[in-house]
């Protein structure tokens, strides 16, 4: 099967997409949604479990407080209005890994309703409109085994952990994203980054897409023009990272203009995005869809928020990722540009720290965005999980500009934090590495240099001062790297007698 | 003295008091179990180790001068939709067969917290379907006055049990009436406490908004000693009300209902209802009266509209109730051949582990809940359910306790009603409207038909008012003078 014919340019010029986005977000709480079963990542399969999260007969929910206020606070963040009143409902369909072969989750009566969230792309800004915020439980988890593409057809047999089964989620539904034009793809990435950052900055979720703790649903429909009704949309599932948003927008737009320009039409359907090839399949159709019956959860009672509560709750609030970012840029005096690569390099919390711990902003910048975060991509280990704080990153840059360390240094000690060898400090005494700019100490380092040069010596002393660099080079050498290199170069031009 | 025939309150009392152990009873009613039970099938599992192991406890604890519970020593049997942790609970169903819970209910913890004996788990309708538990999956209980009759249901075995006196204590539930019919079909009392009331927790769902467990018992002193011991807030069933239990047990042994207003509903005395039961009914009113209450009439014009209501919103939450019975987790599974899908494995176990009414009520909930029927029927039954509970509200602003007869009927013969569902869920006519609005109820004996078969009163409080059950209970129980035994 060939790729769409049709070239993004070519579809956004002949028609107006139109998207929707769903994100569900695991909530970082102690404990589960509707029991007391911890919801920590990674644990042997089904050792987090109960009777109410394996939806044994007789068992019954409780809601978890902690995640309704979460559940707040992001309707709150998101300008949304707090329902005084919003209760549970069941979304029943049978599956293996889902317990209670129903889901409580919220459907007309949501907690939260009615926001947005604004999102910045090249400088214009995009107010996403928000639909409503639901609470809901996650489902267990199959693995398929034995077939060649990890999927449940083909597979010999499947196993299910149900430690996810009733971790809480917050599922987050804009309003219909249009006015985007080309910029539909970017703006999509733009909004589940702007989310992600809230909900970070909320301390509501880990945001990891790559765990799952993120996901996005895509919602894409082309209409002809502007005021034309919406066309009939796709649902792409599986987009799991923030590339992927852009990728899977910018390739349902090409895919469904390929369609329309050839006369088809689009089937309303999930569709299933695939990572490697860069393309969706087709998934159920709207014909195949389930009829989910929805009902009020009889089991619970309806979550009623008094105004009280809620401003407590608006009280606790960060502030917004947005002005956070501009504040920190005016403070520190990066530019735009500069301020864009920290934010990309996700090092805004990093360097806020690095100078909290008494760097230079200019340093803790080059520290993180540089040598750090060369590491972290041969690593591919988060600039975060490196191994090195921003304690440490600080102490290092305190030392160069205190003049007892120099660059190269720097890099050893790092060398040794990640190799667990401790604190800067502590890695400084045991590597011995004390920069060396007591003069008595190089005298005799610079007269060997010149003593083992004299070919070199002779053309500086000729006028070639830009000679002196091999000189230095030598005495650096000598010293194993500790030697202050501009005192170095000072004392060689005043020995040969040259003016610097 | 004859355990037997003993009260349970008098049983604790003996046992604490010294005069005979806990082994002693427990011993008596286990051998009128073995006696008894091949003919009446009012047990699915007698834990004749458990409930010793527990006897003995109880009388060690005594000789050690520790302080005993309440039903110290007390035998209660317990209906087989309750989980008892390492005891199967099965819930009449073949697709439950086998599954030993892991975990107590908390009706199960507080009867263990109390010293209660539990000798075992009671027949029933399957997934407490029915009105005779001729829908369990292990046959009838057979109703000790007439072993061709039904006890009544879905509660038939626990009524039977202590109708048979197989146990002096025993625990239904209640969703449209299956403590209170089969209490009047078998000559006992049996309470439906107010919803939120006993804790859910454990109790496998039929109805989740109607669902209540409750006592059975031979006085109403006993149901009383027993519905103090199940009840209580319970943080874990949500529905749990958080207030005190309401004093039940001083309600039973005061029984003075001077001044009380009975509210008789006009509309569950008339026509449908069995020559015999309208006559005992209004004799008895006569007796309360006399006893010095007043007898009012009220009007509760919705209540027709309550049978249909209560079947759509029952099958709608029984059909999701019922989903995770699926054959992956535990219980009965068909199908698994290693070729056939996960979905094929499901339908074939749910095919051959449901009964034909569980199966029925499934059905009709997955149809009534179903996009673009839900307003028409879902919708529209809980509006009904609304102005039940108004009826209600506007009857106790004139009336301190309704009264109503329990069932249109006296027990019937087996087989006779199996193939009519519509009859069989007239059975519950009267008992209905309280589950709609969650209200508590009792049915006591009152009288026996021209055939010597009991005949059932029921009255009805406001939600938390169940000591008002208990006053007017123990008042009647002593004017009719109940001495009829099977």
């Amino acid at each position: 099967m060939g790729g769409p014919t049709v070239t993004f340019e070519q579809a956004v010029a002949k028609y107006d997409p139109v998207l929707g986005l769903e994100v569900h977000v695991e909530l970082n709480t102690e404990t589960k949604m509707f029991c007391g079963c911890p919801t920590t990542f990674g644990g042997a399969p089904n050792s987090q479990v109960c009777p109410v999260c394996l939806g044994l007969p007789g068992s019954l929910p409780v809601v978890n407080a902690d995640a309704v206020a979460s559940a707040m606070r992001i309707g709150l963040a998101l300008n949304c209005r707090i329902a005084p009143w919003s209760r549970f409902a069941r979304k029943n369909y049978f599956y293996p890994d889902m317990p209670k072969n129903y889901q409580i989750s919220q459907y007309d009566e949501p907690i939260a309703v009615d926001g947005y969230l604004d999102v910045d792309v090249e400088g214009e800004t995009y107010r996403i409109g928000i639909e409503r915020a639901h609470m809901e439980e996650d489902t267990g988890k199959s693995l398929h085994m034995g077939g060649s593409t990890g999927r449940i057809h083909g597979a010999d047999y499947s196993l299910v952990d149900y430690n996810r089964a009733g971790i809480p989620l917050i599922e987050i539904v804009t309003k219909p994203i249009t006015g985007t034009g080309d910029k539909a793809p970017e703006v999509a990435r733009a909004y589940v980054t702007a989310l992600r950052d809230l909900l970070r900055a909320l301390q509501v979720s880990d945001v990891r897409m790559e765990q799952g703790s993120l996901r996005c649903d895509a919602n894409v429909s082309l209409r002809p023009s502007p005021e034309a009704v919406f066309g009939t949309r796709t649902e792409t599932k599986n987009v799991n990272s923030l590339r992927s948003v852009e990728r899977a927008v910018r390739y349902e737009i090409e895919r469904q203009a390929d369609v329309l320009s050839a006369g088809g039409v689009i089937v309303q359907e999930t569709r299933h995005w695939h990572e490697d090839t860069g393309r969706t399949t087709a998934g159920r159709t709207k014909e195949e869809a389930e009829d989910y019956r929805y009902f009020p959860e009889p089991d619970l009672a309806p979550v009623a928020a008094s105004e009280e509560w809620v401003e407590q709750l608006r009280a606790t609030l960060p502030e917004p990722p947005a002005q956070r970012r501009a504040r920190l840029q005016q403070d520190w005096g990066f530019t735009d540009l500069e301020m864009r690569d920290v934010v990309n390099a996700e090092a805004v919390d990093l360097i806020e720290q690095t100078v909290a711990a008494g760097a230079s902003a200019a340093g803790a910048k080059k520290w993180w965005l540089g040598e750090l975060a060369r590491r972290s991509n041969d690593s591919g280990v988060a600039l975060a999980d490196l191994g090195i704080d921003p304690d440490g990153v600080a102490r290092i840059e305190t030392l160069i500009a205190q003049g007892s360390m120099n660059d190269k240094m720097a890099r050893q000690v790092i060398d040794g934090i990640l190799a667990g060898e401790g604190t800067a400090d502590e890695v400084v005494a045991s590597r011995g590495l004390v920069l060396v700019s007591d003069d008595g100490a190089l005298t005799a380092a610079v007269d060997e240099a010149i003593a083992a040069n004299p070919d070199v010596a002779d053309k500086v002393r000729g006028g070639k001062v830009a000679a002196v660099g091999a000189l230095v080079g030598a005495v650096m050498k000598a010293t194993r790297g500790q030697a202050d290199a501009g005192r170095v170069r000072e004392l060689l031009l005043e020995k040969l007698g040259v003016e610097g | 003295m004859t355990f037997t025939s003993t009260t349970a309150v008098d049983l604790a009392a003996g046992i604490a008091a010294g005069d005979f152990s806990a082994r002693e009873v427990t011993t008596a009613f286990l051998d009128r179990i073995a006696e008894t039970d091949g003919e009446l099938n009012a047990f699915l599992a007698v834990d004749t180790p458990g409930a010793l192991a527990t006897a003995d406890a109880v009388d060690a604890a005594r000789a050690a001068g520790e302080p005993l519970g309440p039903l110290a020593g007390v035998p209660v049997a317990v209906k087989d939709v309750i989980t008892t942790e390492g005891l199967a609970t099965t819930c009449g169903s073949r697709i439950l067969e086998g599954w030993v819970p892991p975990y107590d209910a908390t009706v199960t913890a507080n009867l263990r917290r109390a010293g209660a004996v539990i000798i075992g788990k009671t027949n029933m309708d399957e997934f407490a379907m029915g009105s005779s538990t001729e829908n369990s999956a292990f046959g009838p209980a057979r109703n000790p006055w007439d072993t061709n009759l039904i006890p009544g249901g879905s509660s038939g075995g626990s009524a039977v049990a202590v109708a048979a006196r197989q146990a002096p204590l025993s625990i239904g539930t209640d969703t449209g009436g299956s403590i209170r019919q089969p209490a009047a079909m078998t000559g006992v009392v049996g309470v439906k406490p107010t919803y939120g009331g006993v804790s859910r927790y454990g109790l496998v769902a039929l109805a989740s908004s109607l669902d209540q467990a409750g006592p059975f018992a031979t006085t109403v002193a006993d149901a009383a000693a027993l519905h103090a011991v199940m009840a209580g807030h319970d943080p874990k069933d949500s529905t749990s009300i958080d207030a005190p239990v309401p004093p039940v047990v001083a309600a039973a042994a005061n029984g003075d209902v001077t001044g009380m207003r009975i509210g008789v509903v006009k509309q569950l005395t008339g026509e449908g209802f069995q020559r015999e039961v309208r006559e005992h009914f209004q004799k008895s009113l006569d007796l309360l009266a006399a006893a010095g209450a007043e007898i009012v009439e009220v009007s509760c014009p919705h209540f027709e509209y309550a049978l249909a209501a209560y079947y759509l919103i029952l099958p709608s939450e029984c059909s999701s109730n019922l989903a995770k019975f699926d054959a992956i987790r535990y219980g009965l599974r068909v199908g698994d051949d290693g070729e056939r899908s996960v979905e094929q494995v499901m339908a074939m176990t749910r095919e051959a582990g449901f009964g034909p009414e569980v199966k029925r009520r499934i059905m009709l909930g997955t149809y009534a809940l179903s996009s673009g029927y839900y307003d028409a029927y879902y919708g529209q039954a809980q509006k009904v359910r609304t102005l039940i509970a108004r009826d209600f509200a506007q009857a106790f602003e004139v009336a301190d306790v309704l009264a109503t007869p329990t069932a249109p009927t006296t027990a019937f013969p087996i087989g006779e009603k199996v193939d009519d569902p519509l009859s069989m869920y007239l059975q519950d006519i009267a008992t209905i409207p309280a589950n709609l609005a969650g209200v508590p109820g009792m049915s006591l004996p009152v009288g026996l038909d021209d055939k010597g078969l009991p005949v059932g009163l029921q009255f009805m409080a406001p939600a938390m008012a169940d000591d008002r059950l208990y006053t007017t209970g123990a008042a009647l129980e002593a004017a009719v003078g109940w001495e009829a035994r099977p």
